[in-house]
């Protein structure tokens, strides 16, 4: 259905016309302008295109618009605050925690959602909660790490 | 030297073949000659004039570097930055040689219009074979300097100091910079023979400056092909066909043509639908009805194996010492096992994508390849371009492990954008990613060696078929030995084959290839009743892998004791393009479900001089991690020419949950060439884990992936 649809984008009130149908992950990337989200598989089965949608870590590959309406919805451009990085990213950035780095918005998002609402995860926690996000590249030893160093743990990270 | 050279020439020649028609690639060619002896003479500055000095390369050291009137230096460079790390490592070759401070040097890379001619990014190649290039052209460059200052100084070059670029005349105190010698302007002195650093006077290798492409990739600002967008650019969605044989009989697409602002394109084979919404592309896709005539099928993931010792070529002798009979005379245990290994896909979280401009007649692709270069030639060729009229950028790529030498998407965004007269983006979903992969060759291996009175192999008779020839030598000391090998992932194969493209696969043949050898030393070491690090330093005499190989005990902690022990715990070597590599790993093996989980993977490496110690370990670990996918699960399934992979549901990669304890070790070995790391660990972790699970339950796998129900069968037979 063609109709405008109101959330809350990276903090700003932000206004859509369109199929509310259409997938929020291409909205994002093509009408918006937010490439940092990313396209990995279409059937969120890989965790690239994660975004966080009222504290949750949805794929936006599989969220379509009418469901982000009245929403908050937040991306990798908007976890920079007055443009200090958010802690996550200062941990991804300390660790090397990518390669190609396609995979690392998603990655980031994840463990902000993850740590919101357990702030300090073990580390069968921080496992389970990153399972279903894929990295070709093989950089999980030190994402593990990162997040660990977010969360200030000082258990050890293999 | 002259094989390896062989090797990267091949992986060259397949990558220029795939995607455009062999017969029109050999016409163009000519039989043996590479595309970059005809390059136009527009492209004077990518003319590689003065082989074999930078062979295949520009002559010109302009062709790497620009020092701007701000004495900033930009290093220009054809490779491209895959997750690799050759971004942060590159520059750090080009600073020591030129003596400027790293953090004046800025790079650009992968860009046809800007860069020098480069083959590709692959074969660990970017350190090993471009790196001496790169610090030739900063050599040569820097007495070119040397001269010029003398002369504007007025004093002799001998006394001469470089720091930071800036030239000081020791004598007189005298100083000019770089900057100020060369104004922006192209330096236009050249020198022969500029001799490059020795090793021991270097100062910027060996530091592990801060990854160049971190911040962007930490802020999604880091752009990849897909990220190129202009107003009014369409998405396309191609129409594919189920199987590679399928031949399509008719398409109706006048359901498609009903969407809002949908173009419907169809020329020739290529039938796609354009949207400015993927969301609406993809529906117009999903509407349009085709039929297709399929072949019966022939072969399948099972009957592959029988399929190719079948259909294989003849075998070539690669290199054959002593006498295999004599070596059998000697022997009081032969031991003959068959290794099979599957389909694997590259499978890159970046699947193909690129987005094609026309301005005019100028085309512009930005495309996520490892090879822009022979991309360019392609869209040349396809589009019917002068090569002037093609450039091909290369953003940021996600991820290539061989799987993007090939870039079929360049030519259909291409030929799309001219056919629709607006900027149109391809990016493949993840099934046409699966269906259009070059994947690492279906394999086996056949070996039959023995072992002598004393508990030393006396022969070894060693053949592999389809996986293809690199390390296949055995570098254990036998005196009696032959190795061969029939077809491989490269160019050369009979047709039928294999039933769909193959290609180089990170570290391809050397996978296959070192998972079954390490495999049948361990066999070997049982029979032997030895420890298996014991049995194989009894048959080694090359230094630099015995000084691996006890890297890798002492960091693991490795207690000498005959395999199986129950403890789970494997070791397995190789060398790969002068890389030397020891891999031990400790595993858990669930007997009732056939799960393995690898707790601990200890690797040592012998690299040669290392440029970016951080940057080689990221690689190290990679490997090991990626590795544990072919060694487990990664597995294509195929019915005929039909894929029945579509997606991450069936064909898994590792994941977090298997992530084991990971510790590194780089050997110091400042009198080694520099040599690659992004490949040379991963070829171990077959090996590694099948000797593990036989030490922790006795049971040997042969073939790979060695999944749930694999292992439960080799459990009940043990």
């Amino acid at each position: 259905m063609q109709r405008t649809i109101s959330f809350t984008l990276n903090g700003k009130p932000t206004r859509v016309t369109g199929d509310d149908e259409h997938t929020l992950l291409w909205v994002l990337r093509y009408e918006l302008g937010l490439t940092g989200t990313k396209f990995g598989c279409g059937e969120a089965l890989c965790g690239a295109c994660t975004v966080v949608v009222d504290r949750e870590a949805v794929r936006s590959c599989a969220t379509r618009m009418k469901d982000v309406a009245g929403k908050s919805v937040l991306t990798i451009e908007g976890l920079a605050e007055a443009g200090q990085l958010h802690r996550i990213q200062q941990a991804f950035l300390k660790h090397n925690a990518f390669q190609c780095g396609y995979c690392t918005s998603g990655m980031i998002m994840s463990a902000y959602a993850l740590l919101e609402k357990t702030p300090q995860p073990t580390m069968a926690d921080i496992l389970r909660h990153m399972d279903d996000n894929l990295c070709r590249c093989g950089s999980h030893p030190r994402i593990v790490e990162a997040i660990q160093e977010a969360a200030g743990s000082r258990e050890r990270a293999r | 030297m002259k094989d390896k050279q062989q090797g990267w020439e091949n992986e060259f020649l397949e990558v220029q073949a795939d995607g455009i028609d062999r017969r029109e690639f050999l016409t163009l060619t000519g039989s043996g000659l590479f595309l970059f002896f005809w390059v136009g003479p527009l492209e004077a500055i990518q003319e590689p004039a003065r082989l074999p000095a930078r062979p295949g390369y520009p002559s010109d050291f302009n062709a790497y570097m620009k020092i701007g009137p701000d004495g900033r230096v930009t290093c220009l460079v054809g490779k491209v930055e895959l997750g690799q790390g050759s971004m942060t490592a590159l520059p750090m070759l080009l600073a020591e040689e030129l003596d400027v401070a790293l953090e004046t040097v800025d790079i650009v890379m992968g860009d046809t219009d800007l860069c020098p001619w480069d083959m590709g990014t692959f074969g660990s190649l970017s350190i090993r074979q471009f790196g001496p290039v790169l610090r030739g052209a900063g050599a040569e460059a820097r007495a070119v300097l040397l001269q010029m200052a003398a002369e504007h100084l007025g004093v002799p070059v001998e006394g001469l100091q470089v720091k930071d670029g800036v030239v000081t005349s020791a004598s007189t105190g005298k100083h000019v910079s770089y900057a100020e010698l060369v104004q922006g302007k192209r330096i236009e002195r050249h020198l022969e023979k500029v001799p490059l650093k020795p090793v021991s006077t270097f100062k910027v290798h060996g530091r592990s400056p801060a990854r160049r492409d971190a911040l962007a990739k930490v802020t999604g600002k880091a752009k990849y092909a897909g990220d190129i967008a202009f107003p009014g650019m369409l998405h396309a969605r191609v129409l594919r066909s189920p199987a590679h044989d399928a031949v399509l009989k008719q398409a109706d697409t006048s359901a498609a043509e009903k969407i809002a602002g949908v173009k419907v394109v169809r020329d020739g084979d290529l039938i796609a639908v354009l949207h400015e919404s993927p969301d609406e592309a993809e529906k117009a896709r999903a509407l349009i009805h085709a039929e297709y005539e399929r072949p019966p099928t022939a072969v399948d993931d099972q009957s592959i194996f029988e399929h190719l010792l079948k259909t294989a070529p003849p075998p070539q002798v690669l290199n054959e010492s002593g006498s295999l009979a004599d070596g059998e005379k000697l022997a009081t245990t032969v031991v003959e096992e068959t290794y099979l290994n599957s389909y694997v896909a590259h499978a890159p979280m970046e699947t193909h994508s690129a987005t094609a401009v026309f301005e005019k007649d100028k085309l512009t692709v930005w495309a996520g390849t490892q090879t822009p270069f022979p991309v360019k030639q392609q869209l040349a060729q396809a589009l019917k371009l002068a090569p002037e009229n093609v450039r091909v950028i290369t953003p940021y790529v996600g991820g290539g492990f061989g799987g993007k030498s090939s870039s079929r998407q360049a030519v259909e965004a291409a030929r799309l954008a001219r056919l629709v007269g607006k900027p149109v983006q391809v990016v493949w979903d993840r099934s046409e990613e699966f269906f259009f992969d070059t994947f690492r060759p279906a394999a086996v291996v056949k070996i039959r060696a023995g072992l002598g009175e004393r508990g030393a192999m006396t022969f070894w008779d060693f053949q592999v078929f389809c996986a293809g020839d690199r390390e296949a030598k055995q570098f254990y000391e036998i005196p009696n030995q032959r190795t061969a090998s029939s077809g491989g992932w490269g160019g050369g194969n009979p047709a039928g084959l294999h039933p769909f493209a193959v290609g180089p696969w990170r570290a391809p043949s050397v996978n296959t290839n070192t998972f079954a050898r390490e495999s049948h030393i361990d066999i070997l070491a049982r029979k032997a009743k030895a420890d298996p690090v014991e049995f194989r330093l009894r048959h080694l005499a090359d230094q630099r892998m015995i000084a691996v190989l006890q890297a890798a005990a002492k960091q693991f902690g490795w207690k000498p004791v005959p395999a199986p022990s129950g403890r789970g715990v494997g070791v397995a070597c190789a060398i790969y393009l002068g890389t030397y590599v020891a891999t031990m790993a400790e595993v858990e093996v669930d007997k009732a479900t056939g799960r393995v989980q690898v707790k601990r993977v200890v690797c040592a490496q012998d690299q040669g001089v290392t440029v970016n110690p951080e940057g080689s370990r990221q690689q190290m670990e990679g490997s090991i991690m990626m590795g544990l996918g072919y060694a487990l699960s990664e597995e294509v399934h195929f019915r005929g020419r039909e894929v029945l992979e579509h997606n991450f549901d069936t064909y898994e990669l590792p994941r977090f949950s298997w992530l084991p304890r990971i510790e590194t070790v780089l050997i110091e070995n400042q009198a080694g060439p520099a040599s690659g790391c992004g490949e040379p660990p991963i070829v171990t972790m077959g090996a590694v884990v099948a000797n593990a699970i036989h030490d922790a339950t006795g049971a040997r796998l042969l073939q790979l992936p060695m999944t749930p129900s694999r292992i439960r069968t080799a459990l009940s037979g043990s």
